[in-house]
């Protein structure tokens, strides 16, 4: 059956990778192919890039460096933040990203998931959410999670996939940063809804977390930053405690 | 000197395919110009064709069929002249007889089998990530099980026994690589299957 899969995410500014430290086989930690090409070797499943560059014009410097990435990774690499545009999705898919993911231009406007998804096909189009529980429900935020969309999660879920998303990666804004798990009872109220694959990010801080998101939260993969970046945890422990759990895992 | 061709009609991640070609060259050696290209003179020339393939099924066939004379090349390049050929994802399902994907499309019908939905049970659509590939017959591609990556929702439902190379399970049994004699197909992506991936492609060329 499929693995569950296990996701590094990069936060790349200016083409430059932002957190993290320098892992011993790195000459340039900053480097976000080196970066990514450190992980592939080392068991992820998949790549993720985040740009959080400021501007637009900087934000083309992402289009290099997937290229670059995809000289050297052969691994699926998915690319977000800030993708505006299907110009924007085109140019990095062409570049060799193999996913992006949209978030705000989702809000914006969702036709574009249903555009995106028709020209390049659904695999490519992860629709990124960040919810947040407000009196009892969760609610769709943008800017980084700071302002409320007013929508609701669930519902707003269920609409990007009726739109042809084909991937979920959910963030929990309540949880992340915390080190203190996945957000259990969203990652489940989603997974519920949900006939496409869901990515549960924000909130691991440990081995049982990782464990919990599949075994409780039923996500179909892991997204986590820090705990990787500084090698608080590694993939293979992820992978190994998994597979010890029998988790269908790749070792 | 190889020349591997990476099928241009306006489909899929090609240049995944082309820069893993050239990743496995410069690893092992070996003399290799790896084009993108749907010039049928190129095609001709080159002594291996890999066919990629993204999307719908019938948005694939109809890049195929709208550039004057690529199906016809590739025939040529396959059927007749029998040189090692290679699709890959929807590029493996056209050489299906046909496909249920949006309704009904004729496939290249290269080797016999239909392209059917994978049936929704309690799994998640499309089949995406890592899964195990099992060799089912005795083939140049892959000789053990290994995890590769999958991205899709329609299958392989092939008709003879002796063109299912290797099988896959999610929910049902599929066909994940198709052969017949030079030529082959694989449902999941090489190219984004790190170094398994890489040594499968590996052996397509020697």
């Amino acid at each position: 059956m499929v693995k569950v899969r296990i996701i590094p995410c990069l936060d790349v500014k200016d083409g430059r990778v932002v957190k993290g430290i320098n892992f011993i086989d790195l000459v340039d930690a900053g480097d976000p192919v080196e970066q990514a090409k450190h992980y592939s070797e080392n068991g992820a499943d998949e790549i993720c890039f985040l740009d959080i560059s400021a501007s637009l014009e900087k934000r083309n410097t992402m289009v290099q460096v997937v290229e670059k990435t995809a000289n050297e990774v052969f691994i699926p690499l998915t690319v977000g933040g800030g993708i505006s545009s299907i110009d924007n999705i085109h140019s990095l898919l062409k570049a060799g990203a193999d996913k992006t993911s949209i978030n705000s231009a989702a809000i914006n406007n969702p036709e574009i998931v249903k555009k995106a998804s028709e020209y390049f096909g659904n695999q490519c189009i992860v629709v990124a959410v960040d919810a947040k529980k407000m009196n009892n429900d969760w609610y769709v935020f943008s800017h980084g999670g700071t302002k409320n969309t007013g929508l609701l999660a669930l519902e707003w879920i269920e609409k990007v996939q009726k739109f042809g998303a084909g991937e979920i990666l959910l963030t929990s804004m309540d949880k992340d940063g915390t080190k203190s798990g996945f957000d259990l009872e969203l990652l489940k109220a989603v997974s519920n809804i949900l006939e496409i694959p869901l990515i549960a990010s924000g909130g691991v801080g440990s081995l049982k977390h990782f464990y919990e998101g599949v075994n409780t939260g039923k996500a179909n993969a892991l997204l986590a930053a820090s705990v990787f970046h500084f090698n608080e945890i590694s993939i293979k422990e992820v992978k190994e405690y998994l597979f010890n759990k029998n988790i269908e895992i790749r070792l | 000197m190889l020349q591997i061709t990476v099928v241009d009609y306006g489909s899929g991640n090609v240049l995944s395919a082309q820069k893993s070609f050239i990743k496995v060259a410069n690893d092992n050696n070996l003399s290799v110009k790896v084009l993108i290209s749907k010039d049928l003179n190129e095609i001709k020339n080159s002594s291996h064709v890999v066919l990629p393939g993204q999307g719908a099924f019938s948005t694939c066939m109809s890049g195929l069929n709208n550039t004057p004379g690529l199906v016809e090349a590739l025939y040529e390049f396959a059927i007749i002249k029998q040189k090692p050929f290679l699709g890959i994802c929807v590029g493996m399902q056209m050489l299906a007889k046909d496909s249920e994907e949006n309704g009904f499309h004729k496939g290249l019908g290269w080797i016999d089998g239909h392209i059917k939905a994978l049936p929704k049970k309690d799994l998640k659509l499309p089949h995406m990530g890592w899964n195990i590939v099992s060799p089912t017959n005795k083939n140049k591609l892959v000789t053990m099980s290994q995890d590769y990556y999958f991205v899709h929702s329609y299958y392989f439902e092939c008709q003879k026994k002796e063109n299912i190379l290797a099988e896959s399970l999610y929910g049902i049994n599929f066909t994940s690589i198709v052969g017949k004699e030079n030529i082959y197909g694989v449902q999941f992506h090489p190219e984004k299957s790190s170094s398994q991936g890489l040594k499968l492609l590996k052996n397509f060329l020697i």
